[in-house]
């Protein structure tokens, strides 16, 4: 009844409904598959964009490896962090003596206590990242696909936030409650959800209109079921990128909060009471501010770059 | 011997290469045509044709990573080496180009006016106040109506069809004597497109300009170009005035083109699809790109590149193919009658 | 609800649907009265078992608008859609689950209406998960597979994601998604506009063939009169919300009753030098007007070359002029 039919697949082929890039008309093309090739994700679609930052490829391996050495460093180093070296108050950075980053005022080796401080920040910065997402993906998705008057109420909340000054509020609750580390933790969620929840309502906006989703609808498929399958997995891309960018910032809060006496208690340190610190005596004693100052600036880099890199490679409009 | 008169364009073995992650992807390769006065040229290809690469190539509007080889001459300078100024002076001024989303295609924040001006002020040098006077005559030239009025407005005051009138208004503005148009009225409903159509037929008739239209409606072709040249994969397959294109189409791809066309006229006989699928220009075959979808293919097309020369039937007809008009013509009756004996 | 039609019902008979939006700006004061958009404003037509009605108009008549509104997807402000015998506006969301069934649609832009982020198995099976889900696995695939080599696509390609296949593949999955339940009626939305002509030339081969096949009763909605042609036994032409011919395919084609046809027909370029050259043209002068604020009378009297006076008066009904031409033209 039909015939042979001479429907040849070679691959497929420049999609007309793909515009053109500006910057190059044909960039994904020959990576489309042959038949008998393995089907292409598109994490690793991804995947292989990312690696082919150079800026961020060179970022993700210096922040593998300050990690690392704020996790190993402490242990492996003679030094304890609290320790204070009489023999070398404010020591200058030497080889001789060990300490290679110098000592501060309170003889205490500057590598180590740099390193704990990385701990200390890193891990500040993780925890408070991951309640931040947790917290806006669920307000913005929600706002976002529930539309109208809830929508309207959501965002209003989210408005009040941004303007309620951080700083203030952050000065009251730690004069209440104390500086333990979870409180600072709490405290910085407190004032980063915010961007996450107005992306994901957006993204989420913009997903509730796409032709897929009416299709889905034509089809019958039930709301909740559109909103797993459909909406979420679409939001992930977004949700990742927006994370490499939240990290840093949640970081340099942190560091804001101690440098002004409001974060980390002693003797527990973070790079931003390292920097407070460093400051008081700069002009004597610059290595003081200069080793963490350094290492924060680099790890904020590194973030920011493979944030950079992560917004390419998932970039939708490549697909 | 008397040297041949110059044409107004000539364009020699256009070729466009994009520099990609993947290597070097050929977009057009090997256009040549010639255009004088009053002459309408259609290019004529489905997506990935390299049909609009290749006007961008001769406007010196391609992508960064687009380099474009060959020669395009405007009354014998080559556009291709020009140094970007003196480009500056041809481009809106004697060539003059539009594109296909009019909407896209204007500043969204000047007013129109600000727009025609802006021509008429960088290449003619004329003041704000004479250009203002000519932008109006040039509106008033494309039908619009209200012209004094509406010249302040913004671009998305005007409705499709004003818009790409607007368009056509200020590539005439210079008077150019050569007028690329790129698919420009793809995008607007059918009603309007026959508007459209009959006013560049009447600029035509009006200022003598040569047209240069790109478009994959054939009807379009039809009603307004004296020679058709259809590309497919970046190279040409059949260049010949449109009597014979339409008439006496001797390319298997220009014939399976004219028979999926689904018709106004004639009876119900079920349009003949061409198999398959644009082609994948990274991945041409070394012969004919058409080989893959064409129904008539010779082993040897896959490999050998049809040289592109005069047909043996018609020395005015160009084309690229190993197969004969009549083995061509032959074949694709013999496919309708397949056809029409499966449905 | 009757499920069994009796002979001469047809599928689908739609009387006076309206589909109004409510139009006002986010910072208007409370008190400004609402406006309205009215996208589809009084269409009325009937739809029987294997027949294929093709819907014609230009940007802004409303036929996207209309094959939303047969599906529910945008809400229904007036009028009534009867499908199968059962009155469907107004009904729960239940009563147009077991409708839907029956009712699918394929859309214009085929790669948009695929989740990107889903595998062609997966899409196509989407149907099948939401209305039989009791179906074992291996029966699950065994209908998709099925689905898939019967529109045209391969083996290998079942777990390919969108992206990677070309418009023409793009819109046959579309296609199998929408044929997957077996329904008895397929809303087209434009499937072949964002196509290629070699390729638009396969999809309506596919479809006219599946339709054949299948049994099916079509909607074919399309801006392009040559391709609606093809496909359609009477075909609807609208402007601006309303119809305004509606007749059998030759009817239409050789002898259209209504201005707006003639024009339309006449501004179709042929790909026919001769033809195209030499035709008439009957050119039609200004622009659409809103659909927020539509002409008093018959809203085509505004660019309309055989308007008369009592053109504004009144809106002019759909009527019969012969068995096969019904239009809504008083000088028809």
């Amino acid at each position: 009844m039909i015939g042979p039919r001479r429907f040849v697949n070679i691959g497929p082929n420049v999609n007309p409904l793909i515009p053109a890039k500006h910057d190059g008309l044909v960039n994904s093309l020959s990576q489309l598959p042959e038949p008998g090739n393995p089907p292409r994700n598109l994490w690793a679609d991804a995947r292989r964009r990312f690696f082919r930052n150079k800026a961020a490829t060179i970022s993700l391996v210096v922040l593998t490896l300050i990690i690392l050495a704020c996790i190993i460093g402490p242990w492996v180093l003679p030094f304890d962090f609290d320790a204070a070296d009489w023999d070398a108050m404010s020591a200058a950075p030497s080889i001789t003596n060990g300490h290679y980053w110098g000592t501060d005022d309170s003889g205490r080796d500057l590598l180590v206590r740099s390193l704990m401080g990385g701990r200390i920040s890193l891990m500040v910065g993780v925890l408070a990242t991951v309640a931040s997402v947790t917290v806006g993906i669920a307000w913005g998705a929600v706002a976002g696909f529930m539309g109208g008057k809830v929508d309207g109420f959501m965002m209003r909340i989210v408005d009040m936030m941004y303007a309620i000054p951080y700083l203030l509020i952050a000065i009251l609750l730690v004069t209440i409650l104390g500086r333990e580390f979870y409180l600072v933790v709490i405290t910085i969620t407190a004032f980063s959800w915010m961007d996450m929840a107005r992306i994901v309502r957006g993204q989420t906006l913009s997903l509730r209109s796409r032709e897929y989703v009416e299709a889905a609808r034509s089809i019958g498929v039930p709301t909740l079921r559109i909103i797993s399958s459909h909406i979420v997995p679409n939001l992930l891309g977004i949700v990742v990128i927006y994370t490499t960018v939240t990290v840093p910032g949640v970081i340099l809060t942190e560091s804001v909060l101690s440098f002004l006496g409001l974060g980390i208690q002693e003797p527990m340190t973070s790079w931003g009471v390292l920097i407070a610190d460093g400051t008081k005596v700069m002009d004597v004693s610059p290595w003081i501010l200069l080793f963490p100052g350094a290492l924060l600036s680099i790890t904020l880099y590194c973030f920011n770059f493979i944030g950079d890199g992560m917004r390419d490679a998932l970039d939708p409009k490549d697909r | 011997m008397a040297t041949a008169p110059m044409h107004l364009m000539e364009v020699k073995q256009l070729g466009v290469k994009f520099k990609t992650p993947d290597g070097l992807v050929s977009a057009v390769n090997g256009i040549s045509f010639t255009l004088d006065r009053g002459e309408t040229l259609g290019i004529v290809g489905e997506s990935g044709s390299g049909k609009s690469q290749s006007v961008l190539a001769m406007m010196g509007l391609l992508a960064t990573n687009g380099q474009a080889t060959g020669q395009v001459l405007y009354l014998g300078q080559d556009l291709i080496s020009m140094p970007k100024a003196d480009l500056n002076r041809i481009r809106g001024n004697r060539v003059a180009m539009i594109f296909q989303d009019p909407m896209t295609s204007l500043n969204p924040y000047l007013t129109v006016e600000r727009q025609m001006t802006e021509v008429l002020e960088f290449h003619k040098g004329m003041s704000r106040k004479d250009a203002r006077v000519k932008a109006v005559q040039a509106l008033d030239a494309v039908k619009m109506p209200e012209a004094a009025r509406r010249i302040g407005m913004y671009p998305h005051e005007f409705s499709g069809g004003m818009r790409q009138r607007v368009m056509i208004a200020m590539a005439l503005l210079c008077e150019p004597d050569v007028l690329i148009a790129d698919e420009p009225t793809t995008a607007l409903d059918v009603t309007v497109q026959a508007q459209i159509l009959i006013l560049m037929r009447e600029l035509q008739r009006d200022f003598g300009t040569a047209i240069v239209m790109i478009t994959h409606d054939l009807g379009v072709v039809a009603g307004l170009c004296d020679e058709v040249m259809v590309l497919y994969g970046g190279q040409v397959m059949e260049q010949a005035n449109a009597d014979a294109i339409f008439y006496r189409p001797s390319h298997p791809y220009t014939a399976g083109l004219l028979a999926a066309v689904p018709r106004l006229e004639g009876g119900d006989a079920p349009m003949l699809a061409i198999p398959g699928a644009p082609p994948n220009m990274a991945k041409l075959p070394a012969g004919c790109p058409f080989t893959e979808r064409c129904a008539m293919a010779l082993p040897k097309c896959g490999t050998e590149r049809p040289p592109f020369a005069p047909a043996a039937h018609d020395a005015q007809v160009l084309r690229a193919c190993h197969l004969g008009i009549d083995d061509v013509t032959r074949n694709l009756e013999r496919l309708k009658m397949e056809q029409g004996a499966r449905a | 609800m009757t499920d069994a039609l009796t002979p001469n019902q047809p599928l689908l008979a739609v009387k006076d649907l309206r589909v109004h939006f409510p139009i006002r700006g986010d910072n208007a004061w409370p008190w400004t009265p609402t406006r309205f958009l009215k996208a589809v404003d009084g269409v009325s037509f009937e739809l029987r078992a294997g027949e294929t009605l093709g819907i014609v108009g230009e940007s802004g008549c409303g036929k996207s608008t209309l094959a939303r509104a047969l599906l529910n997807l945008v809400p229904i402000t007036d009028g009534s859609v009867v499908w199968n015998g059962d009155e469907m506006r107004g009904a729960s969301a239940q009563a147009w689950q077991a409708k839907r069934k029956a009712v699918q649609m394929i859309f214009q832009d085929p790669l948009a209406s695929l989740d990107p982020r889903m595998t062609v198995a997966q899409i196509i099976g989407e149907p099948l998960r939401t209305h039989v889900p009791g179906l074992s696995n291996a029966e699950h695939n065994e209908r998709v597979l099925a689905m898939m080599l019967r529109v045209g696509l391969t083996a290998q390609q079942i777990n390919r994601y969108p992206h990677e296949f070309s418009g023409g593949q793009c819109q046959r999955i579309g296609i199998a998604r929408a044929l997957i339940l077996k329904p008895k009626v397929v809303i087209c939305d434009e499937p072949v506009s964002a196509l290629d002509v070699s390729i638009q030339a396969q999809i309506i081969n596919l479809l006219k063939e599946l339709q054949a096949e299948m049994g099916l009763a079509l909607i074919f909605i399309a801006h392009d009169l040559a391709v609606v042609k093809h496909i359609s036994q009477r075909v609807m032409v609208m402007y601006l919300g309303r119809a305004m011919e509606l007749a059998q395919k030759h009817a239409l084609y050789d002898s259209p009753s209504h201005p707006y046809t003639q024009a339309l027909l006449s501004a179709i370029p042929v790909p026919d030098p001769r033809v195209e050259r030499g035709k008439s043209l009957q050119l039609l002068q200004g622009d659409l007007p809103s659909p927020i604020n539509p002409p008093s009378g018959c809203v085509f009297r505004t660019r309309c070359p055989k308007a008369i006076a009592e053109c504004a008066l009144a809106v002019p009904a759909l009527r019969v002029i012969t068995t096969e031409t019904q239009s809504a033209c008083i000088l028809s």
